[in-house]
């Protein structure tokens, strides 16, 4: 496996929140302000912690949703029991301050030097580190093609639906939709399996790098069907969200 | 000083008389969540084998069949993962590690788990020795599922989560102590959950 040491001290900061823009009804992405933000690789994430007026703490890991060198953004999706992500989509607006640290990981992560073609497979609001990979890839110049399978229960559950139909060259965009289908749709329907992959996904001759990011039933089909398809498993690099409930 | 987050309120409280078992920044679930780097390892147990390395060479193996032949024992532990979830009461079977390294002669201060997949993770010999350290093969009454890491998982209940090595087929024996997969991309080279050593530094 690739050994790139990303090391050295992560400090708490506090950043001023710049805007919080409503992606669907259970999504926000939350920009953020932040005077010693270190840089991250594409595909990282960072820590962020609340603090409630009794000085109770709770911190979570979210993905960061933009590109290295633009303002730092994450996108947040609200899980229903949850503690912070509720607070994060539903409380939080431009000018309230939020603590966080990082960037977090760097095995997830894309550089243009890593070359391609790429195979990005969401999960719901597993899109998020993606779509940073995605902006880095366009920001640099990258002709790198990408597909990108995007999973979703219904069309309005879609994240970033306007930026993936009209920002990015050299892209694919694939929709299944798992729950129910617009009229008309022309997209995938069902969850992902091997006849879907199959018809997507990058022959393994071209020797795709494939990322993978939604909960762990979406990234263990999927990790496993592209092993299936011939991708050598050290070329297809994971991130999960279980169903903790605890977000 | 932390700003106040004006209308957040504590809602995952530990359960009743159970505080003292959920380590600082940890919440309790009941599901078993999956976190890992790359697809899921299915190695066939007649392919499996347990090793005990050193500079290179294989000091001591086991097949799937010598290894399931060892003394085994049942514990019921609590698991904390370095994203913060934690559950108490998690019930595995397995081999102690103590049966393992008690068959080669020894004296190394740290050890490396290397597993299928290519995943790997330092640690103290002492904290995989002296009863607190298992590889296990069952949990919860059944097999260990390959989600989760089977056929056979470290556990070293008492670090962070990652220590304990999922698809594991070996300990390598070392006489420094060198960062395994996750402590190179910057997390907490021991990870103590009572210490809070998540990330480097902390």
């Amino acid at each position: 496996m690739e050994r790139t040491a990303v090391r050295g001290r992560l400090t708490w900061q506090t950043a001023a929140v710049t805007s919080v823009t409503r992606e669907t009804a259970s999504v926000v992405t939350i920009q953020l302000d932040l005077p010693d933000w270190p840089g991250h690789r594409a595909g990282q994430h960072l820590e962020v912690r609340l603090t409630a007026d009794d000085g109770y703490q709770a911190e979570r890991e979210y993905s960061i949703a933009s590109a290295p060198g633009e303002p730092l953004a994450i996108t947040v999706e609200r899980l229903e029991g949850g503690e912070v992500s509720p607070y994060l989509t539903e409380e939080l607006r431009a000018g309230d301050e939020l603590e966080l640290r990082g960037p977090i990981g760097g095995y997830f992560v894309w550089e243009p030097g890593d070359g391609g073609p790429l195979l990005l497979l969401a999960g719901g609001s597993g899109v998020v580190p993606l779509r940073s990979i995605l902006r880095h890839r366009h920001r640099a110049g990258s002709d790198v093609p990408a597909h990108l399978l995007y999973s979703a229960r219904t069309w309005p559950d879609v994240i970033y639906c306007d930026e993936l139909d009209k920002d990015y060259d050299h892209l694919q965009v694939s929709y299944t939709l798992t729950r129910s289908q617009p009229p008309g749709w022309t997209g995938y329907t069902g969850r992902i399996n091997q006849a879907l992959l199959a018809e997507v996904a990058w022959p393994a001759e071209a020797r795709p790098l494939a990322y993978i990011c939604g909960p762990t039933s979406f990234v263990e089909t999927a990790a496993a069907e592209l092993v299936g398809l011939g991708y050598p498993p050290e070329k297809v690099k994971t991130e999960r969200f279980g169903a903790t409930g605890g977000h | 000083m932390s700003p106040v987050s004006r209308g957040f309120r504590h809602l995952h409280r530990a359960p009743a008389g159970q505080e003292d078992r959920v380590p600082p920044g940890q919440y309790v679930t009941d599901g078993f969540p999956v976190l890992s780097a790359g697809p899921t390892p299915h190695t066939p147990l007649e392919r499996w084998t347990f090793s005990i390395t050193q500079g290179g060479q294989t000091r001591k193996s086991w097949t799937w069949q010598e290894f399931r032949a060892l003394p085994t024992e049942t514990v019921t532990v609590d698991i904390h993962c370095v994203t913060r979830w934690s559950k108490l009461d998690t019930v595995w079977q397995g081999v102690s590690v103590d049966t393992l390294l008690d068959q080669v002669e020894h004296d190394v201060p740290y050890v490396m788990a290397f597993c299928d997949g290519g995943y790997t993770t330092n640690l103290p010999i002492q904290d995989v020795t002296s009863g607190q350290a298992l590889v296990t093969f069952g949990y919860d009454d059944g097999p260990l599922e390959s989600e989760h890491g089977g056929p056979a998982r470290l556990l070293v209940p008492h670090l962070y989560f990652w220590k304990s090595a999922k698809w594991v087929r070996g300990l390598d024996l070392r006489d420094h102590n060198e960062p395994g997969f996750w402590e190179t991309y910057g997390y907490h080279m021991y990870g103590d959950p009572w210490k809070e050593q998540r990330y480097a530094g902390d």
